[in-house]
């Protein structure tokens, strides 16, 4: 634990000085309010409108996890499929590649003029951002498996579909938590990026009627409090990686 | 003479353009202990691969108690080049593996080989994950695995490569302990003269790639091996000479 916040710290020093640099320069520079307001004035804004704000976060999360979770189950059966039937993979993965050069901005309108201002285009959205590189991380983690390890399983008589899970699947974790990390950060900015484009409440479009209002202090807290949802679910992945792979947490796992 | 339980005439094997075996032929009988010595490269993991049925040969012909192979389930019991224990189950539960392939139950599984921990210097470890263990104990595990499957037959694949030399010869004085105790039919893959020399009956030594047998030697010596009095003078002197053969292939060669 101490360990931890020892290796912390240099983190913590450099965001710290970045802070107090901006403050004085918001506050020496003479620089008005409504176009940099100081670190300070951000915190004080989001406390004092803190009622709106969680108003908005609540859509923001139920349209990240909902998202998130859709684009998951659809990843998790597309990369068995494709880790089964390869032409699958050939077929699919220039549509997927394609998918992920199309820029959010153009996407982002085009899917709320379709489906809306309610949670479905938030969650495709959130399903576009992420859905890949899962397939992806997925993918490569059940490529990564000891060529030993199937070879032991096909000597013992193991059938693909056995050698599957009791080999590739839990040899692609690391690499689906790593995907996971990643994928968990996109999807709050995909969701934020959704609600921007046309929502009725959210962070999103709680930042645009801010920066409409001429608040920038309003804006930054509402990024505030999108990298404080960003922090903790990326904490979140990281308490169930280690929940889920009990083998990496110590060297001397014993007990049962 | 007993009928061989593993039988390879003439077998021919590669990888696409890669001829790797050339001509193997070589016989294995019940309850001996046979290694197949050569040089890094030669083919010795691949002669496995085709004994696993991972591979097919281009040539020839593997009997096993004078059936060929693809008939029913593999009589072979496989231990892979660097143990290959699953980092994410504890120890007990690697040793199930094959077990619980098999369709046994976790439980069922657990029974049968809680008792042999003891006797593979592995109790109390059964909790641990792998990566707890020392090199010798993760290869004790390993073969822990392969014979709990019961099966016909054993093929071990450099099992102590990577091991220190001194664990490395502790490991052999206690395999072959082990060995003459459960007198498994064992077949051992190694590049290791002096393993080969204190473990096996019969030495079968491969040429490099495309590999064929250049050598057969056998080991008449009394067990269990020492590396004492005239036996161990006698071991000395069959180890120089399998040395002399492999550094100098092309003059031994006779096919
Ligand atoms: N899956 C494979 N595909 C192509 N070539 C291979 C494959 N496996 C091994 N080889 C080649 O076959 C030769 C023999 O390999 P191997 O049987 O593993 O040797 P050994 O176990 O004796 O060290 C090597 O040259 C190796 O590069
Ligand atoms: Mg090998």
């Amino acid at each position: 634990m101490l360990m931890q916040f020892y290796r912390g710290l240099p983190a913590l020093i450099a965001i710290t000085l970045l802070l107090l640099g901006w403050e004085a320069y918001a506050r020496l520079s003479g620089i008005s309010p409504t176009v940099l307001p100081a670190p300070y004035r951000v915190i004080e804004q989001a406390w004092i409108y803190r009622q709106p704000l969680w108003e908005n976060t609540l859509p923001t999360i139920r349209a990240t996890v909902f998202g998130f979770a859709c684009s998951l189950t659809v990843a998790f059966l597309l990369s068995v499929l494709v880790d089964f039937f390869n032409p699958l993979r050939q077929a699919l993965f220039p549509i997927f590649i394609i998918s992920q050069t199309l820029p959010l901005v153009a996407i982002a309108p085009l899917v709320v003029l379709w489906f809306g201002f309610g949670l479905a285009p938030k969650i495709l959205l959130v399903a576009l951002v992420t859905f890949f590189p899962m397939l992806v991380a997925l993918t490569q983690g059940y490529q990564s498996t000891e060529e030993e390890f199937e070879q032991l399983l096909a000597s013992m008589g193991a059938p693909k579909w056995k050698r599957f899970l009791l080999a590739r699947l839990p040899s692609a974790l690391p690499y689906f938590f790593a995907g996971l990390r990643i994928s968990i950060t996109y999807a709050v900015v995909g969701a934020i990026f959704a609600e921007y484009a046309g929502a009725a409440k959210g962070l999103g479009i709680y930042i645009l009627n801010a920066k409409n209002n001429f608040r920038p202090d309003l804006v930054l807290a509402a990024v505030l409090v999108s990298a404080v949802l960003t922090l903790i679910l990326f904490g979140l992945t990281l308490l169930i990686q280690r929940l889920a792979m009990p083998w990496t947490r110590s060297a001397l796992g014993s007990g049962r | 003479m007993t009928p061989p339980r593993l039988e390879l005439t003439g077998i021919a094997a590669g990888y696409a353009d890669l001829p790797v075996l050339q001509d193997i032929s070589l016989t294995i009988g019940p309850g001996e202990f046979v290694s197949i010595l050569g040089p890094s490269g030669a083919g010795k993991s691949t002669l496995f691969r085709l004994l696993t049925g991972a591979l097919k040969p281009a040539r020839g012909e593997i009997l096993f108690d004078g059936r060929p192979l693809d008939t029913g389930s593999s009589p072979f019991a496989f231990m892979p080049q660097r143990d290959a224990l699953m980092p994410w189950r504890r120890i007990i539960d690697n040793t199930t593996l094959g077990l619980e392939v098999q369709g046994i139950s976790r439980h069922q599984a657990r029974k049968r080989v809680e008792p042999l921990f003891d006797e593979f210097g592995l109790s109390g470890f059964e909790r641990h994950y792998p990566s707890a263990l020392s090199g010798g104990m993760r290869q004790r595990a390993a073969l822990l695995r392969t014979v709990v499957q019961n099966r016909p037959m054993l093929l071990l694949d450099e099992p102590f490569g990577a091991l220190d030399a001194l664990t490395r010869a502790g490991m052999h004085r206690w395999l072959e302990n082990m060995w003459m105790r459960h007198q498994w039919t064992a077949m051992l893959v190694t590049h290791d003269v002096r393993e080969a020399v204190h473990l096996s009956d019969r030495i079968y030594v491969l040429s490099p790639r495309p590999a064929a047998i250049i050598e057969v030697v056998d080991i008449p010596l009394p067990r269990p091996r020492v590396r004492t009095g005239v036996a161990g003078a006698e071991a000395a002197r069959i180890e120089t000479a399998i040395l002399d053969t492999l550094l100098s292939p092309y003059e031994g060669q006779s096919s």
